[in-house]
């Protein structure tokens, strides 16, 4: 449990340091924290504060999502986006950006929040459309086939609109790479209450999850409805993703190494791990979010770009330690 | 481990002898498949409580089908399985998981410790929460001293050998303290001292505690030492009683279509295998 202290100690840490992170130098933000103006307020409380919640939030949740994944699917290498969430997102976007096309140089923060909700419902689509292919949900292996021709076919339409209208093509990129630059009061709002909204139902199932990892015969064996088990989880995993990419975009990576990270330093059960890849998540996407901010200062890279990086550096490094081990 | 009343009327088929032990498990005209095949037609059984029953066959010739129909893991394409007397269906998932543990024969890689896998088995028990009762640690405690396995209990099953993790994994199915324990293959993968000691402890459950216990076991000294053979060969049931029936009539020959050679030796029943007979070895080996 120490583990999971220096889990919250960072993210209390990130929070504070992501106040004095921005466009501005770190003195003058230091500055406008011990002599607040109007100006800096809004700047302080309103920008950057609910920008790092957020990101803490959509972390959480994409830690969540991954460390479901993971078990749901009893595959290591599982993640948030295998049932065709990212492209129903990309798609929901690219539709939402068609449809608004007259309002967008006037109405941008319409615009935004009909992105997110696009996106959002797009992802939910995905995963509809995916359930519906693979007839149910009592095989594991036709549920990630039809997620990988879910993904294909969505992206085949998304990239066929853009080749239409290849202008929106730039408006698009910032939600591919995902992006906490949006992220604003509402926007962190939604994420908790997604947050509370699946962590709570998924930690009630968690024993499922343990019995799963026994094996498909053994957890039906115990007394436990499979059927029930899958459904639960899948609407848990599907609300966390798609709350999360409807906020801050495509973030890759995050959702497949926050629950690695918990397991290789702690003896876990799925109650601690749907507690602790939560955390865990939310602060590496703060983390993320912070360098993204100060790596080419004044100007920012996407933090998905971020993620990528560093979650691919980590993977090469993990499977360096066990073929080492072997 | 529990003593439940077994008031449930024989089957019809039973003889005398089983009526008075009153069979735990029954099934009537029972068909069973996978994929397009239907690979075991008309079985009707009686498995009786107190005894160690063990399946034997070759393979594919549908002793895990058998099993996981006996569990309710798969439909039955026609027939029935009766569970203390009581349709398996009609059994609620909760109280048919307190009379019927399982063990597969595979069972996935979990980060789980010992004592968190054996506390699955009280799931049933003790539910989604897992908000144990001193009765579950109880049966917990019992089930892992049964089967050895309580040295081990806060070490994650990863870290276990093959043999140690398969004596947690019967520890889990003990805990459940169901008076049906079904097994498929517990033996597989082990070496034959630590065959012989999950034999043992199966034995003890049927003998001691008065359990009906139901086993698919590949080799067949092992399986000789049950109580009771249900022998499967290619084309359905060849027999069900008890092992020196199972010896008179042959079956062991008739299920492998090829001659099952068994001895006798200071009353354990022995496979010999027959390689030098049927293709005689050069007198000197090199």
């Amino acid at each position: 449990m120490n583990w999971l202290a220096a889990c919250v100690a960072t993210t209390v840490i990130l929070t504070a340091a992501s106040l004095v992170i921005g466009t501005s130098s770190i003195e003058t933000s230091l500055g406008w924290l011990f002599t607040p103006d109007a100006q800096s307020a809004v700047i302080l409380w309103q920008i950057r504060l609910p920008r790092t919640v957020g990101a803490w939030a959509a972390g959480a949740l994409l830690g969540l999502a991954g460390a479901i994944a993971q078990g749901l699917f009893r595959n290591p290498l599982a993640e948030p986006y295998l049932l065709g969430t990212a492209s129903g997102a990309a798609l929901g976007v690219t539709l939402s950006l068609l449809g608004a096309d007259a309002s967008i140089g006037a109405l941008a923060w319409t615009t935004k929040v009909g992105v997110t909700g696009a996106a959002c419902v797009g992802a939910c689509a995905a995963i509809a459309l995916t359930i519906l292919l693979s007839r149910g949900v009592l095989q594991t292996a036709s549920l990630l086939l039809s997620g990988i021709v879910v993904a294909f076919l969505l992206s085949a339409v998304t990239s066929l609109l853009l080749l239409t209208r290849p202008d929106l093509w730039r408006s698009m990129q910032s939600f591919l790479l995902g992006s906490t630059g949006f992220l604003s009061w509402s926007g962190a709002a939604l994420l908790g209450i997604a947050l509370v909204l699946c962590i709570v139902p998924a930690i009630l199932v968690s024993r499922g999850l343990d019995a799963l990892s026994l094996g498909e015969d053994t957890a039906q064996s115990l007394g436990l409805s499979l059927r029930m088990l899958r459904l639960t989880l899948l609407g848990v995993l599907s609300l966390a993703t798609a709350a999360a990419v409807g906020q801050v975009g495509i973030v890759g990576f995050i959702g497949l190494v926050a629950p690695h990270l918990v397991r290789e330093t702690l003896t876990v059960n799925h109650r601690q791990l749907l507690i602790g890849a939560p955390l865990c998540g939310g602060a590496l996407l703060q983390a993320a979010d912070l360098v993204s901010r100060w790596i080419i200062h004044p100007a920012e890279l996407p933090v998905g770009a971020v993620t990528a990086v560093v979650g691919g550096v980590y993977l090469v490094l993990l499977l360096w330690r066990r073929s080492r081990h072997d | 481990m529990t003593e439940a009343p077994r008031s449930q009327p024989a089957s019809s088929q039973a003889t005398p002898a089983q009526a008075a032990r009153a069979a735990a498990l029954r099934t009537e005209d029972l068909a069973l498949g996978y994929g397009p095949r239907t690979v075991l037609r008309d079985i009707t059984l009686a498995i009786e409580a107190g005894a160690w029953t063990a399946i034997v066959g070759p393979n594919g010739s549908g002793k895990s089908t058998l099993l996981r129909a006996l569990a309710g893991l798969a439909a039955p394409r026609a027939g029935r399985v009766f569970l203390r007397g009581r349709p398996l269906d009609q059994w609620s998932r909760r109280e048919r998981a307190r009379e019927l543990a399982w063990l597969a024969q595979d069972s996935g890689a979990t980060n789980l410790t010992a004592a968190e896998v054996v506390g699955l088995g009280r799931f049933a028990h003790s539910g989604w929460l897992g908000s144990r009762k001193t009765e579950d640690d109880a049966a917990m405690r019992r089930a892992m001293l049964a089967t050895g396995s309580l040295p081990w209990a806060a070490r994650r099953m990863a870290t276990l050998s093959g043999g140690e993790r398969q004596r947690v994994l019967l520890a889990r199915v003990l805990a459940v303290e169901a008076p049906v324990l079904l097994l498929d293959e517990p033996t597989t993968h082990l070496d034959p001292p630590h065959q012989e000691d999950i034999a043992r402890i199966l034995r003890d459950q049927a003998h001691g505690c008065g359990v009906c216990v139901l086993s698919a076991i590949h080799d067949l000294s092992l399986a000789l030492t049950a109580d009771r053979l249900i022998v499967l060969g290619a084309t359905g049931l060849v027999g069900h009683g008890t092992v020196r029936a199972a010896l008179d009539g042959d079956w062991l020959s008739t299920a492998f279509r090829t001659r099952v050679d068994i001895v006798e030796i200071a009353g354990v029943y022995l496979w010999r295998p027959t390689l030098a007979a049927a293709s005689p070895l050069p007198a000197k080996r090199p």
